[in-house]
């Protein structure tokens, strides 16, 4: 765990920014005997799932192998068909608030409103989370927005809207993040980025479990990929 | 409860950029109620009769206009889900949604009630019954308008589905109502039907936005 004061010249008391407590490696969520069955279709059964604090967890597998039904299930959106999900240990269901505050979730849909603007849609994320306000303009500038922060977002691009989705990533307090196709429609600078934002969120002790159908560029330093196969 | 005031802001930024979605309601009252005198003749005794059922059912239908689209473009765009997942700003959500459909539904039907008076020739003292009973009952509609568009959001033609839905909720409202606006014009007390809608109207607050909430979760998963 990093010290959360540190004195400097015996004097001056540095409360340095942490924004959860986590000794590196504990076990954050573990699904055991994860079971989902779709249209009468056994997706996956038996499923054993761990995300550790500092870890990467990518999910891949054809199209309708059950990634995005396995992200529903993690985000405690549906609950499984069998088994049971652990959270620090303890069953979900008996920490399901602690849990959903602790979670950031970004779906296959955007979460973004067409009609209101990147600037609109990032506060009332902020807020929604909890969040102090913050110079939404600098943050929109990085992800190379500047410019387009007043403009409705259904006028945006798919990857111009997908990059005001994935913002919230930049302030947002939470440690575990669950991202259903966070690459879609980005291009390679943004997909650099997201990537490197990631390694820094691993390294303050978070976890990331993501689908994706290409494979990450860059190398994380605890990273695990589960295949899902596609079952009849 | 999470920053209400950003929910209720953001609900009134998108009513004021979405203006169809509050005008044509309430433009639908109004022509409702301008074709009556139009239709069965300005016989001012015939109008003021019939008012307090063609006031209510213009103003119950307006605000089932009003309530398929309410929560359609935030399931669409994974903004319900994404509350789900978050848990915790999804009352402030469900309560902002209710307070901007009242603003925009059900507020423009009271400050409409002079002009409805003057169409149907109604007296002073129904007029006082109308406002009241307009004033405790549009609450009670969105109310009931707000369950009905969460537990069919997920339908994909849930016009119908909602109307069937609702319509049968709305029978008790319209019933006291258009009682209390008959006795008034009678000359007889009201406060009877009041007391009830006021009833109707508390029990619908404490339990309705549990409701939404469930069937949103219901809806998402």
């Amino acid at each position: 765990m990093r010290p959360i004061f540190t004195v400097v010249d015996s004097q001056i008391l540095v409360i340095t920014p942490q924004p959860y407590p986590v000794p590196t490696d504990e076990l954050l969520l573990h699904g055991a005997g994860l079971c989902c069955i779709r249209q009468d279709r056994v997706l996956f059964e038996q499923l054993d799932f761990r995300v550790h604090a500092g870890e990467l967890v990518q999910i891949a597998g054809k199209n309708g192998a059950g990634k995005s039904s396995l992200l529903r299930i993690l985000a405690a959106l549906v609950a499984p068909d069998d088994g049971s999900l652990y959270y620090r240990q303890q069953p979900l269901t008996a920490v399901a608030s602690d849990y959903a505050a602790n979670l950031c979730y970004i779906g296959h849909q955007s979460g973004i409103h067409e009609q209101l603007t990147a600037l609109e849609n990032l506060s009332f994320w902020r807020s929604a989370s909890g969040i102090a306000k913050a110079d939404d303009f600098a943050l929109l500038a990085e992800l190379g927005l500047a410019g387009l922060e007043d403009i409705p977002c259904r006028m945006l691009s798919a990857g111009q809207q997908r990059r005001v989705s994935l913002a919230r990533l930049w302030f947002t307090r939470r440690q575990l993040w669950i991202l259903d196709e966070p690459f879609t429609a980005l291009d390679q600078t943004a997909i650099a980025m997201l990537q490197q934002h990631f390694a820094e969120h691993l390294q303050q002790g978070g976890a990331i479990v993501l689908t994706t159908h290409q494979n990450l560029s860059m190398a994380f330093t605890r990273q695990t990929t589960l295949e899902l196969a596609y079952r009849w | 409860m999470v920053a209400l005031s950003t929910f209720v802001q953001r609900e009134l930024r998108l009513l004021a950029r979405q203006k169809a979605d509050w005008l044509n309601p309430v433009l639908f009252f109004v022509i409702v109620l301008s074709l009556f005198p139009l239709g069965v003749g300005p016989e001012p005794n015939l109008l003021r009769l019939m008012a307090p059922g063609i006031v209510w059912i213009a103003a119950l239908l307006s605000v089932l206009l009003a309530a398929e689209r309410l929560f359609k473009d935030d399931y669409r765009n994974g903004v319900v889900e994404q509350l789900v997942a978050a848990r915790q700003p999804l009352l402030s959500f469900v309560l902002a949604k209710l307070f901007t459909n009242w603003l925009s539904t059900g507020l423009p039907l009271v400050l409409l009630s002079p002009l409805v008076a003057l169409l149907l020739s109604i007296n002073s003292a129904e007029f006082v019954a109308m406002l009241l009973t307009l004033l405790l009952g549009t609450p009670l509609l969105s109310l009931l308008s707000v369950m009905g568009a969460a537990l069919t959001v997920s339908a994909d033609k849930g016009g119908i589905l909602l109307a069937l839905l609702i319509l049968p909720l709305y029978i008790p409202l319209l019933i006291f109502a258009s009682s209390a606006m008959e006795a008034a014009a009678m000359g007889l007390p009201y406060h009877g039907q009041l007391a009830i809608m006021l009833a109707m109207l508390l029990f619908a607050m404490a339990l309705i936005p549990l409701a939404v909430i469930s069937a949103l979760k219901l809806n998402v998963s």
